[in-house]
């Protein structure tokens, strides 16, 4: 058993923390808040270049192949950072579903410029009705893709979407490349508390051509799952070193806060609320840092990436709550940042399926 | 990082538990709420059993009878004793009195004390709490007056459990009145049959039977007190960090759980929407609870003296075992109130034992107290 990071990881976390700190900071989240793309193009280039944007993708393909501990360090410090960016679909879980379906030719083609920032790839996964309606169906001439996919994040500033779609077969999964310009693609934003742009993506009557097909036949849906999984798991990385942030933040508040004649945080009132905070960023982090060793150690990790998620997102809710609570009114204001960081949290519990998804896996794999 | 048990440990792990699988059998069992005399003795034997293969203080230096293992190996055995539901015996002898000798005592001390808790023969009971210091435990109270070569102790002690087998008690009492209250206090280990010792006893709602320690006019000898002469709150301060992961209480509920679960689903809840959420959102708890156990554990075993992380894994652990408890009474519905004497009850009233057991709350400090020890020593923050 060895819980601490290892000196690269040490190096990779002080790194990180020390750019995003100086090239992230709030006043740039709240920029690209209000832009139309939701990131900043000169930043993705610079995580490029330090290797963050290949980090865990594989070294033939000009990744860095770091394992998924490795990922949970520096996804920690973006989650800290509340770096916008579409990092999570594109490196993430574009990456893992390019790595594992993609055909040699299309590894070799896309990896690279995923590595690169050249290439930016977005998941159309979810719909508002939840499960999947979008399908590929079997004309006399052709086979064609219709449907509506929602919640596609950075839709508009991606250079191809990866779109998960049922059919042609019964049962099957297909995953088609698409351009987000192609004809029949329609984008409509959409509002939400995302920080970035969200968007309703219509595919009509789209004919799916054999260079579409993600991999080399129509079976690449078989790994959606595990890269779904893994996106979940980084996410908790993400959702953890945002929980420390908010913890420090407020602790450093309840230290300078004078009420009453004294410091707020000498309040056990208050104490308490911050080491309940803690004991949950604690036990959240060790559960998605275990999900992470077991996944590089090359074991199955589904039930503890759901384990890791319902403990993320229990805390996340916790975050939220003590943060704006031992904040009290000031944090009620726009221009205070821990509005930032809750609408995030809101965003990220709802992730991967949410809480109730996890549940459902966990219970799954307990033979219930 | 890695989470996983070094192939050793992993092999120790194995070995430990074959040989409890062997050794227990039903009728000695016990989880929550079915104590006995019996399994009492059949547990002392056992950890006689346990000592012969130096696993009992595995984590001891090998020189005072230990394994000259690390606390890893410790917490395992701990795991297994839970997980395999051994009656507990006292613990105070392997996890605090024998520590604190090796750290401060004396050779003679050393010779004396060690070798009997090392085989497995000695208990100890523990006598820190009084009627009036529980929380604010440097207040206590007991007086132990030097007199030549000799101590006199007046006072009482409270919950002190395993007196009744205990062959020696593990105390702190005030051996100068006029110093603050943290520089006044010394450890020393009584034998309790020791004249001018009385008990009555304190049964517990989870069914063990504690006691109140009375002492009147104890004469004991210079030789008893630990360490240095008012230093005994910094002593012993030290050496509760030596038993502070808790597997023992983690494995015990968790085997707990484990039976649940499979009850539940021969109980036909398998498909019961509820009840499964219920489950998966406790494991999603019992697992946290172990990860921050072992991370303190681990923390031992390199040396490091986990503070906040203690109390972090004391209070998680706390609140989870509550959690489980209400959901699967709330599970069982009027099932859950059948105690472990009734036949009808489910896994031999387990989770009514646990529902006891849970309300203990305040074991090695109140939750309010780590929530303290958490905020100041943990984050910083100010008194």
């Amino acid at each position: 058993m060895d819980l601490s990071l290892n000196e690269s990881q040490e190096m990779l976390r002080r790194t990180a923390r020390e750019f995003l700190e100086a090239n992230c900071p709030t006043t740039l989240v709240r920029e690209l808040e209000d832009s139309a793309e939701g990131y900043s193009p000169e930043l993705w280039q610079q995580m490029a270049e330090l290797g963050w944007l290949g980090l865990s993708l594989p070294v033939e393909h000009s990744g860095i192949g770091g394992d998924a501990v490795d990922q949970l360090v520096l996804s920690s410090e973006m989650g800290r950072a509340l770096l916008p960016s579409p990092y999570l679909t594109s490196s993430i879980a574009c990456g893992r579903l390019l790595e594992l379906s993609g055909s040699p030719s299309q590894k070799s083609d896309m990896l690279p410029l995923l590595a690169q920032g050249r290439l930016i790839m977005s998941l159309a996964l979810d719909e508002e009705a939840g499960g999947c309606s979008t399908k590929v169906t079997k004309g006399d001439d052709r086979n064609s893709l219709n449907g509506v996919k929602s919640f596609v994040p950075f839709a508009i500033s991606s250079d191809i979407l990866i779109c998960v779609a049922g059919g042609p077969e019964d049962g099957g999964i297909s995953l088609l490349l698409l351009s987000p310009n192609a004809d029949g693609v329609s984008i409509e934003p959409l509002a939400s508390i995302a920080g970035y742009p969200q968007a309703r993506v219509e595919f009509n009557d789209i004919e799916v051509t054999h260079e579409m097909i993600l991999g080399e036949d129509m079976d690449g849906g078989l790994n959606l799952e595990p890269a779904l999984e893994w996106a979940t798991l980084v996410q908790c990385g993400e959702m953890v070193g945002r929980g420390r942030k908010i913890l420090e933040m407020v602790i450093d508040y309840a230290k300078t806060r004078v009420q009453f004649g004294r410091p707020i945080g000498t309040f056990q009132a208050i104490q308490h609320q911050l080491a309940d905070l803690r004991v949950a960023v604690d036990a959240a982090e060790l559960l998605a840092y275990r999900a992470a060793c077991s996944m590089s150690e090359g074991r199955d990790c589904s039930e503890e990436i759901a384990l890791a998620k319902a403990a993320a997102d229990e805390m996340s809710r916790m975050s939220t709550v003590v943060g704006h609570g031992v904040y009290a009114g000031i944090s009620y204001t726009v221009e205070h940042d821990m509005q930032l960081y809750s609408a995030r949290n809101r965003l990220a519990e709802a992730e991967g399926g949410g809480t109730f998804r996890q549940l459902e896996n966990i219970r799954r794999a307990m033979g219930l | 990082m890695r989470f996983r048990f070094t192939q050793e440990q992993h092999q120790f792990r194995q070995e430990v538990s074959e040989f409890l699988r062997q050794e227990m059998s039903p009728e000695y069992e016990t989880v929550f709420g079915t104590f006995s005399e019996d399994k009492y003795w059949f547990s002392r034997d056992l950890f006689r059993r346990l000592a012969e293969r130096r696993w009992l203080t595995v984590g001891w230096p090998e020189e005072y009878g230990g394994g000259g293992k690390t606390f890893l190996e410790q917490s395992i055995l701990d795991e297994q004793i839970g997980y395999h539901k051994v009656q507990r015996v006292g613990i105070t002898g392997i996890n605090f009195a024998g520590p604190a000798i090796i750290k401060f005592g004396t050779p003679e001390q050393k010779a004396r004390y060690l070798p009997p808790i090392a085989r497995g023969d000695a208990e100890y009971c523990q006598g820190f709490t009084e009627p009036d210091a529980g929380s604010d435990l440097a207040s206590l109270q007991m007086r132990a007056e030097a007199d030549g070569d000799h101590f006199v102790l007046n006072g009482s002690k409270m919950f002190t459990s395993y007196y009744a087998h205990a062959d020696f008690i593990y105390l702190l009492a005030r051996t100068d009145p006029d110093a603050p209250k943290h520089r006044g206090i010394s450890l020393f280990i009584v034998e309790m049959d020791t004249p001018g010792i009385s008990t009555r006893p304190l049964p517990y709602i989870n069914g063990e039977v504690a006691a109140q320690t009375f002492f009147d006019n104890v004469r004991v000898s210079r030789s008893c007190l630990v360490g240095q002469e008012n230093q005994g709150w910094y002593h012993a301060m030290t050496t509760l960090d030596y038993e502070r992961a808790g597997l023992e209480r983690y494995a015990r509920v968790r085997r707990t759980f484990d039976d649940f679960v499979e009850f539940c689903k021969d109980a036909g809840l398998r498909g019961d929407a509820v009840a499964r959420h219920k489950l998966a959102r406790v494991k999603v708890g019992l697992e946290g609870w172990a990860a921050l156990c072992w991370k303190v554990a681990w923390m031992q075993s390199r040396g490091e003296v986990p503070n906040a992380e203690a109390s972090i894994a004391f209070l998680y652990g706390t609140q989870q075992r509550l959690y489980f408890a209400q959901e699967a009474m709330e599970i069982l519905g009027k099932l859950g109130t059948l105690t472990p004497e009734c036949d009808a009850a489910p896994i031999q009233g387990a989770i009514e034992g646990l529902s006891r057991e849970s309300m203990h709350m305040h074991g090695a400090g109140t939750m309010e107290i780590h929530r303290n020890i958490i905020a100041q020593r943990g984050l910083g923050l100010p008194r």
